[in-house]
């Protein structure tokens, strides 16, 4: 089963089955990478094997551990932005495997250009936590000094850069970065990522015929969480798969299990190492669903019913690898409970630390416009400064 | 030395992809053809493909590839063929290149230039003629200049690849086949500020780009009549060098903006609420503004002619200021 409607022998419109793998195709046709899925967990907790890329039990636990933290995470989060603490907030949770094995399987001087669901990527990547959260609050310990939005967020640092709200503008800027690093001679590998409504983008074709024709060095995936906000993926193609369009652009293609974490270490360590060794691009179609709203401004309620999203929860991420883990004896209750105590008790430990800290001062938002502070910009911080630092006027509140 | 503009263009971008390795030119037929406008002409069979890149046919695409370029350490020059079709790039320049720097509270830059022609004047009416310069001076995060002389069709360039931030340079297409003595040596020149390109004492002729050599044919039509007028080319249209506009006003008293884009909310517009702001008691006369007329760019000559800024406008438009 392949986890599109149609062959499901559902109507266009209706939701997507929760994939269950892997089983025999029912069509020869979709046996290839981008009509099939790929996946190695199975329900019961067995993993097929792979010869090329080692899955060893350090990396399995690695890719639980992160997976874990950044669903406490957001859910730390949501519960904040409902207490007001935080403005504006958008989950991963339930398409955490995807930014989970982007982070494991880049390297250090890889480039990451995220859509809105990827932040997760820096912390694999070595963002503190501290960091991150500074971000949510928009304070003085912001890298982006309260510029951005939460989950928009950048971090030079991981060589991560800031998604674009219009969608898909960072899908050929990813092109080019790839382009390049192999312009410089440097085996990098960009990766660039867009939602299931951003292959409805012009950008999306621009960037992938690009990346066809220029061959560059960089993984394009489409986190296919089905949803654009409201609209199902059944309403923005008519394609049988997302993958299958890199047929039209020459770029080899592979859909996903976007909840199988290892499957997706996998397909992304293949793709990076053919672009690291000069074979171009590859398109990878995660399929997932999302759990939670699309943002702390969503009502999921009014587009889809308890029910599908319970379909979905079956197949939730974290249980798939968990079962495996368990098998494997490589996770228990205890061991568990420990992990989730020690991962609460780093966030809370980060959340103190991050929420105290001070806004940015009102007249450091006209730095960074211009790498110097043209003589206009100066007028109006010098205006600024003189008007009484009020909250009003753009002050701290008292 | 004698050359035309379009010749001082081209050597800017030759000089500019001998110096700095991490420099590339990339754009609709900028290889092999040579630029729609000529202005890569050969550069492409001297330097080869990686330097001289022609693309898909995609603004959005290559804007966007060069601005992920320029994250990635390059130093790429995007030649979108007219700014009509920048609008399919328009994202990408505004919500991002001129973004990423703030938004990232400093942590990216994107040094890219992107140079585009701009104006009418060539019969190709109105998605290939309009001025939009005047809307991406608009925008904080970018500076915008447009070379209105050799020098700095020559000189332009080579300073904008050193901006640490992007850098948009409209070339008017009907620059260049303009001709002109070019000093030998010529290089870098500033882009900061205006500049006086004809001192004079009865009204200041404020200006830029395509618009300044019949400013300059209109105060010498004036010179003949015994009006000294000064002309102010702009060069820089953000950050407008402000300084410059209110010294020439303060000098002669009395405006005139002489601007191919459209007349409402415009650059012109701002050049006089500038004046109006500051300099207001300086002045003894009402500003005017000399525009294209508020219509799409229409094929014809006599009507495109009709539409656009031209001489004998210019001198009535000071007569006017002088004598009401």
């Amino acid at each position: 089963m392949h986890g599109h409607g149609d062959s499901q022998g559902s109507g266009r419109g209706a939701p997507v089955a929760a994939p269950r793998a892997p089983a025999a195709p029912a069509d020869p046709a979709d046996e290839a990478p981008d009509l099939g899925l790929f996946c190695l967990l199975d329900d019961e907790g067995g993993l097929a094997d792979v010869a090329d890329v080692p899955l060893e039990p350090a990396l399995k636990l690695r890719a639980y551990r992160e997976m874990k933290r950044i669903r406490l995470v957001d859910a730390r989060m949501m519960l904040l932005q409902r207490q007001g603490r935080v403005g504006f907030y958008g989950t991963c949770t339930g398409q955490e495997a995807t930014p989970i094995a982007t982070g494991l399987a880049l390297r250090p001087e890889d480039w990451v250009f995220p859509a809105l669901r990827e932040s997760a990527v820096m912390l694999v990547r070595g963002l503190s936590l501290t960091t991150y959260l500074c971000q949510v609050f928009g304070n003085r310990g912001d890298l982006l000094k309260g510029r951005q939005m939460p989950s928009h967020m950048s971090a030079r640092s991981v060589r991560q850069v800031s998604w674009g709200s219009c969608i898909g503008t960072q899908f050929p800027q990813a092109v080019g970065a790839a382009w390049a690093a192999k312009l410089r001679r440097e085996p990098v590998v960009t990766v660039g990522f867009i939602g299931d409504g951003g292959t409805s983008e012009p950008d999306f074709h621009a960037a992938m015929n690009f990346a066809g024709v220029y061959r560059v060095p960089c993984v394009l995936v489409c986190q296919n969480n089905q949803f654009a906000i409201s609209v199902r993926q059944e309403h923005q193609t008519a394609s049988s798969t997302f993958a299958v369009k890199g047929r039209g652009y020459g770029i080899p293609s592979v859909r996903v299990d976007g909840n199988d974490v290892l499957a997706l270490y996998v397909a992304l360590s293949r793709a990076a190492a053919r672009a690291r060794a000069g074979q171009g691009p590859t398109f990878i179609e995660a399929l997932t669903y999302r759990i939670g709203a699309h943002s702390s401004s969503d009502d999921p309620s009014r587009y889809r019913s308890d029910a599908e999203v319970e379909t979905w929860l079956q197949r939730d991420p974290l249980q798939r690898l968990r079962r495996h883990l368990v098998r494997e004896r490589l996770l228990d209750d205890g061991a568990e409970q420990r992990l989730e105590d020690e991962l609460n008790a780093a966030i809370a430990e980060a959340v103190a630390e991050a929420e105290p800290l001070e806004p940015p001062a009102r007249e450091s938002l006209f730095d960074d416009v211009y790498a110097e502070l043209p003589w206009h910009l100066r007028e109006q911080r010098a205006l600024m400064l003189a008007e009484p630092a009020a909250a009003a006027h753009g002050g701290r509140p008292a | 030395m004698k050359t035309t503009y379009r010749e001082c263009v081209r050597q800017a971008l030759r000089e500019a992809l001998l110096r700095d390795p991490r420099v590339f030119l990339m754009g609709e037929d900028v290889g092999r053809y040579g630029g729609c406008y000529a202005c890569s002409k050969g550069l492409h069979d001297e330097l080869g493909p990686e330097r001289v890149r022609d693309t898909p046919l995609s603004e959005s695409a290559f804007v966007g590839a060069g601005i992920g370029a320029a994250l990635g350490g390059m130093r790429p020059i995007v030649e979108i063929m007219t700014c009509n079709f920048s609008l399919l790039a328009l994202d990408q320049i505004l919500n991002n290149a001129a973004t990423l720097r703030h938004m990232s509270g400093g942590q990216f830059e994107v040094p890219v230039v992107i140079r585009m022609a701009t104006g009418a004047g060539r019969q190709l009416a109105a998605q290939h003629s309009h001025s939009l310069e005047g809307w991406y001076a608009h925008i904080p995060g970018l500076r915008v200049v447009a070379p209105g002389t050799l020098a700095d069709a020559r000189g332009m360039l080579p300073t904008a690849l050193a901006d640490p931030d992007p850098v948009l340079i409209f070339e008017n297409a009907l620059l260049y086949n303009l001709e002109g003595e070019l000093p030998e040596g010529a290089g870098a020149v500033d882009i900061d500020h205006a500049c006086v390109r004809r001192p004079g004492s009865d009204v200041s002729l404020v200006t830029y780009g395509g618009s300044l050599p019949k400013t300059l044919a209109a105060a010498e039509v004036l010179a003949a009549e015994g009006i000294s007028a000064e002309v102010l080319d702009l060069r820089v249209l953000r950050p407008l060098d402000g300084a410059a506009i209110l010294a020439t006003v303060d000098k002669t008293k009395r405006l005139v903006v002489v601007d191919e884009g459209w007349r409402s909310v415009s650059l012109a517009a701002e050049v006089v609420a500038r004046v109006a702001e500051e300099g207001f008691f300086s002045l003894d006369a009402p500003p005017v503004r000399v525009c294209s007329e508020e219509v799409p760019i229409p094929y014809p000559k006599h009507l495109e002619d009709a539409a656009l800024p031209q001489v004998p406008k210019i001198v009535r438009a000071v007569r006017q200021v002088l004598h009401g």
